[in-house]
């Protein structure tokens, strides 16, 4: 989708601002969102590329006025509603006011370290041929598609190299909807700075994205 | 979006009382999602302790000293870098499958989500709210030097400058050169040296005078 999340060489006035000494957390609403979206993902049921949409499917300037954890917040709320785990009153309310919905399963402290360890891999056993290879010249499509997708605008229609095969991998685009998880052969593609940004560009500057076969064809 | 400290679009005390709303909207959630039984207190606090304590930039400068110090260590790392950084201990979430970037004299490789925040969380932990903002993700792909200047050093013009976006899982480890008059270090004394900003490509080592 165009959301405001796709910000790849988007002008952008001011400077990049690290921080000395940087908590983990700079708040503890910080602490208790972030848990509790991590935590939310078992009961949930949704998968990494449904809680990104989530996140990143809204009006621009809400995007770009919220905090990161405050975008995870709004993110879990509206997963959270969708499967009716919480209902809207209790939201306004902030308590419980219906009873639970049966989940599968809810995270134990005994299963944290568990479930941290074992992630979340997302390559898959391939069922077809690879149809790229290391070296060959392809062109990242145009498309615009109104759910998610991981192919950045910033290199939509431009020519770049196959760099690495990297397996075949769960597709965001279909995993987002629900469509299931329909994995497809990823590839680093690299593309020169030139390609991208026209001959103001620095001259020394490659860029590599990580993009799945459905977003190339061949040049 | 903006960051917390930096935020430029936002006077001070309106953020307060934003934040305040945010406060009681997460109080609330997290209240109602005990009260049904599907997150448990316990869980969410090992998952904060995990993160402040235990998970963090310390990991991945373990495995950046391990590569400098072992010839052999640092080749695995660069061929497959997911099951070289397990023989350590450090795996899972958000680094189910990792590549390591050699720096290089000729090259330096700088890392950048310009979709969200991906991060290789297992050897860097949560990622830094400038990583996550607005500035960072659009200016990293386009002028990488830019963004060098704001961390506060150049690289000679003729050096490349590779950034990979972190578009799908696989997560990007920077392996930095060693700091030159460090011939004898012992693998602990160089972790020292290592800096997170060093392992994401936005800064380098630290020089063996600036560590006691």
């Amino acid at each position: 989708m165009e959301g405001a999340h796709d910000m790849g060489g988007v002008a952008w006035s001011g400077p990049v601002v690290p921080e000395p000494d940087e908590p983990t957390f700079h708040a503890e609403w910080e602490r208790r969102a972030f848990a509790i979206t991590m935590a939310m993902g078992m009961p949930g049921g949704w998968n990494i590329d449904m809680s990104r949409f989530a996140r990143e499917d809204r009006p621009r300037e809400d995007y770009l006025a919220k905090s990161y954890y405050q975008i995870w917040l709004v993110g879990l709320e509206r997963l959270i509603l969708e499967r009716g785990l919480v209902a809207p009153d209790e939201i306004a309310a902030g308590k419980s006011l219906h009873p639970p919905k049966p989940v599968a399963k809810t995270l134990t402290p005994e299963g944290v370290a568990g479930m941290l360890h074992r992630g979340g891999p997302t390559e898959r056993e391939a069922t077809t041929a690879a149809r790229f290879a290391a070296g060959d010249r392809v062109r990242a499509k145009i498309i615009h598609p109104p759910t998610h997708t991981r192919l950045p605008r910033y290199v939509r229609g431009h020519a770049g190299i196959i760099e690495r095969v990297l397996g075949c991998h769960v597709f965001p685009d279909s995993n987002a909807t629900g469509a299931g998880e329909n994995p497809q052969w990823l590839y680093t593609v690299t593309f020169d700075g030139v390609e991208l940004w026209g001959k103001e560009s620095d001259p020394n500057l490659t860029v590599s994205v990580d993009a799945w076969e459905p977003y190339l064809e061949r040049t | 979006m903006t960051g917390h400290d930096h935020d430029h679009h936002h006077h001070h005390d309106h953020d307060h009382s934003e934040l305040s709303e945010t406060e009681l909207r997460v109080r609330a959630l997290e209240t109602i999602l005990t009260e049904k039984g599907y997150v448990d207190p316990l869980a969410l606090g090992l998952l904060i302790e995990t993160y402040e304590t235990k998970v963090g930039p310390r990991n991945g400068a373990r495995v950046v000293a391990r590569a400098w110090t072992d010839p052999a260590y640092r080749a695995r790392l660069l061929k497959d870098a997911t099951p070289a950084i397990a023989e350590l201990g450090y795996a899972g979430r958000q680094g189910e499958h990792i590549v390591a970037l050699e720096n290089t004299p000729a090259l330096h490789n700088m890392v950048v989500c310009t979709l969200c925040s991906c991060y290789p969380w297992p050897v860097l932990g949560l990622p830094p709210v400038w990583y996550k903002s607005a500035p960072y993700r659009s200016k990293a792909v386009k002028d990488p030097r830019g963004v060098l200047k704001d961390f506060g050093f150049e690289l000679p013009a003729e050096t490349n400058i590779r950034v990979w976006d972190s578009t799908a899982e696989i997560r990007y480890l920077v392996l930095p050169m060693r700091p030159a008059g460090t011939d004898g270090w012992s693998e602990q004394r160089l972790e020292a040296l290592v800096t997170r900003d060093s392992m994401i490509g936005t800064g380098l080592p630290k020089q063996p005078h600036e560590v006691a």
